[in-house]
């Protein structure tokens, strides 16, 4: 055992402290802060600044007056202005921008143009949308003549949005987000099988490297083959887990730097609205969070009832879950890849190899996306079992409420899998790393598996 | 006593015999050479003491017991491919294959410090090793192989591609590593460090022993009789009744001719017929190389 963690230190040692893990670690997470924030930042711009939009309104006055101004924008209705003769002198007059509204808006709903130099953000469309489609449904229902009519509107008027709430079996309520829990879903599977790739493929390179460099006949003096496969696996997953613990450390305190400086000042819808749009294509959350318009309290009511529901997941569950299925995943994938590279005598050989293990990953990264869609379908189930993609799809499975017994079965199926797994590897690992010149296939390292060496 | 025996010892890969029932024994304090053509079956037998992979059949023993996974701290190896990481510093890794073999850490650079100023390679310590040219490598190397004071050290062609001063470096090293108490096992082709370091030898061809004993003893065993003698300016001998001459020669004013005698004829007797024709320089008995011996046997045999 003394030897083995005189492995795994060396093997962390020497990866901690090159300049590429330094870079990435620090990298990674500027970029994904960036993703986040910039185009924040730049919609922020945009909408703060004070818009001033001419309203022109082609053979009629249907519209005079029916869009209100914001904080943020005045429309000014131009009553007599060509629309021709505007857009060459619009921008001179102080307009940000001409909403161009033809007769025709009644019943084709694009006929409204809003032109202006600089791409209008959503909000801004979103409003001006509103605003005419609440206009002309009450002008349609005006032609029913109903009596009282305007009294009857203001009181039916209402704002709905769901709260999903989930039962669990004690009968204690939580409230959730499915928008959240998708969210989590594709993160947690989208890490499992980066981390599992970036760190298996470095296993690999590290076996070859001994391999080629022949000190591993060296090593193998002094240790056995699978104190050496073992310690290097181990150590690399450390290196791992330092690397994803100062990407969250520091992602956090990117973001919470930034929110309490530059965001300050600023709508913190606007992030509810636009960090969404970039993370996920999905049209839900953008949709809930944009429903309203400038009002300040139910926004901040919408954002803190997704911040409830984030804060109520099953944190726990979700983080030990994710260590077991990392730890026990990646172990699979890295003796699997340490039994590739002690089969190959350099790293292009490997190619062949590469597709059959990508296969089961790439697979459960499709049924994770399915999951999020549907996380009750049989195949989600299955793949959840299923030891090769459990890992991916069962992390992509919790956000939703996966029952304990399930789990619980999941793991250990997992659990027997890569110790098998491992046994295998470590045999084939023996033979392969003192053989040279040999045609590497599958069929090749079968019969290492029996040799007994 | 023997320190090391490997008793009937095979080993079969897939498609070829290795080692077809081997057997050596080599005594505390011994350079014992391991020699054979190439693909005999030599680095087989150096793997399987170094328990890198194991016999079909046979034993091993050291120091009278049956070898265990823990002798290997005993056991110093240098391979015939050297290997070394090539981006880690040089004293870094030195330390680290130290601690493989069982050494702590505070001990292992005690000792490398001593070795390394030994050999005068201090500077070298925070070197990495793709910086080196190959002779340091190699140097290092052996370093790293005797470092934990192995009482058994096996080399497995440590002469390959060093040059003449570091060949005479490693050859001293050797002899003062068996003074401190080792033992040693080295395999090689280069004859003349078996002629000038071996006590002990086995050869090895096609899987089975076909020479072994001490140096010494092969080289009388194969000697026939034939002496070198050597005279001042231009001498001829001719052979009589004890002895035949085999050839002469002139080079650089001196006469060198190799005689072979028949029967029992002493040296001295020898001595004092050939005096009478010149000026003696040296008269030796001519022994067979290893080098010689190992061609005829090996040919002998195929």
């Amino acid at each position: 055992m003394n030897k083995i963690s005189v492995i795994i230190k060396r093997e962390y040692i020497t990866r901690v402290r090159k300049k590429s893990f330094i870079i990435m670690t620090i990298l990674a997470p500027l970029l994904m802060a960036s993703i986040i924030i910039v185009p924040t930042l730049l919609m922020m711009n945009q909408s703060g600044e004070f818009k001033k939009i001419a309203v022109i309104e082609d053979k009629s006055d249907l519209f005079k007056g029916v869009i209100k101004n914001t904080k943020d924008a005045e429309f000014v209705y131009l009553e007599n202005t060509k629309l021709e003769d505007l857009k060459k002198s619009f921008e001179t007059a102080g307009y940000y921008g001409i909403l161009y509204i033809s007769p025709e808006i009644i019943n084709t709903p694009n006929a409204v143009q809003l032109i202006s130099k600089q791409q209008p953000p959503i909000g801004l469309l979103q409003y001006i949308e509103n605003s005419l489609k609440n206009e002309i449904e009450r002008q349609k229902l005006l032609a029913y003549k109903i009596e009282n009519l305007n009294e009857i509107m203001k009181n039916i008027e209402t704002n709905v949005s769901i709260q999903t709430i989930k039962i669990d079996s004690t009968g204690a309520v939580k409230t959730t987000s499915t928008g959240i829990a998708m969210g989590l879903a594709y993160i947690l599977g989208f890490l499992m099988y980066m981390l599992v790739f970036i760190f298996g493929a470095q296993v690999m390179r590290g076996v070859i490297e001994e391999k080629t460099s022949r000190v591993v006949e060296v090593i193998i003096s002094s240790v056995k083959p699978v104190q050496l496969m073992m310690g290097k696996i181990i150590g690399i997953a450390l290196v791992g887990l330092t690397q994803f613990m100062i990407w969250i450390f520091l992602t956090l305190a990117i973001v919470t730097v930034l929110k309490s400086t530059i965001l300050q000042k600023t709508n913190i819808t606007e992030i509810a609205q636009v960090a969404p749009q970039n993370m996920m294509t999905t049209n839900n959350v953008s949709a809930a969070s944009t429903a309203q318009t400038a009002e300040v309290s139910p926004q901040l009511a919408e954002f803190s009832k997704m911040f409830d529901s984030a804060m109520n997941q099953p944190w726990g569950l979700i983080i030990i879950a994710f260590i077991f299925y990392f730890a026990t995943g990646y172990l699979l994938y890295a003796s699997v890849f340490a039994a590739i590279g002690s089969a190959v005598d350099n790293e292009t050989e490997t190619q062949q190899f590469m597709l059959p293990v990508t296969i089961p990953i790439i697979l459960a990264l499709m049924v994770a996306m399915g999951t999020m869609q549907n996380p009750e379908s049989s195949l989600s189930f299955w793949c959840s079992m299923i030891p090769l993609t459990s890992p991916i799809v069962m992390m992509a499975r919790i956000p939703f409420g996966v029952p304990y017994w399930q789990i619980a079965v999941s793991m250990v199926v997992m659990l027997i899998t890569f110790a098998f797994f491992v046994w295998m590897a470590a045999k084939v690992y023996r033979t392969g790393i003192l053989m040279y010149g040999k045609k590497t296939s599958w069929k090749e390292m079968w019969k290492w598996l029996r040799y007994s060496g | 006593m023997a320190l090391f025996e490997a008793k009937n010892v095979t080993k079969q890969f897939r498609n070829q015999l290795a080692l077809d029932d081997v057997s050596i024994s080599v005594p505390e304090q011994c350079i014992y050479g391991l020699l054979g053509p190439n693909g005999a079956g030599k680095t087989t037998l150096i793997r399987i003491i170094n328990q890198i992979t194991g016999p079909d059949t046979g034993e091993l023993f050291l120091n009278g017991r049956k070898l265990k996974p823990d002798d290997v701290q005993l056991i110093g190896y240098l391979p015939e491919e050297r290997g070394l990481y090539k981006k880690m510093k040089v004293g870094e890794q030195a330390v680290y294959l130290a601690q493989l073999k069982g050494l702590s850490k505070a001990e292992a650079m005690k000792r490398l410090k001593y070795w390394f100023k030994k050999l005068d390679i201090i500077d070298w310590w925070d070197k990495k090793v793709e910086e080196l040219s190959k002779g340091m490598q190699q140097k290092i190397q052996f370093v790293t192989t005797v470092l934990h004071e192995p009482k058994l050290i096996i080399f497995d062609e440590p002469f390959t591609g060093f040059d003449p001063v570091n060949t005479n470096t490693i050859k001293k090293e050797i002899l003062f590593l068996r003074e401190r108490g080792a033992t040693i096992i080295f395999s090689t082709h280069n004859m003349e460090s078996v002629e000038e370091l071996c006590d002990n030898i086995t050869l090895i061809n096609k899987a089975k022993t076909i020479l072994e004993g001490s140096v010494d003893e092969i080289r009388s065993r194969w000697a026939a009789n034939e002496y070198d003698i050597v005279f001042d300016g231009d001498v001829k001998i001719e052979g009589n009744g004890h002895y035949n001459i085999l050839n002469q020669e002139k080079d650089n004013n001196k006469s060198i001719i190799r005689l072979k005698t028949t029967g029992d004829t002493s040296n001295n007797e020898i001595l004092q017929t050939v005096m009478k024709s010149g000026n003696l320089i040296s008269f030796n008995p001519a022994l067979p190389s290893m080098n010689e011996i190992f061609i005829r046997v090996v040919e002998a045999r195929n």
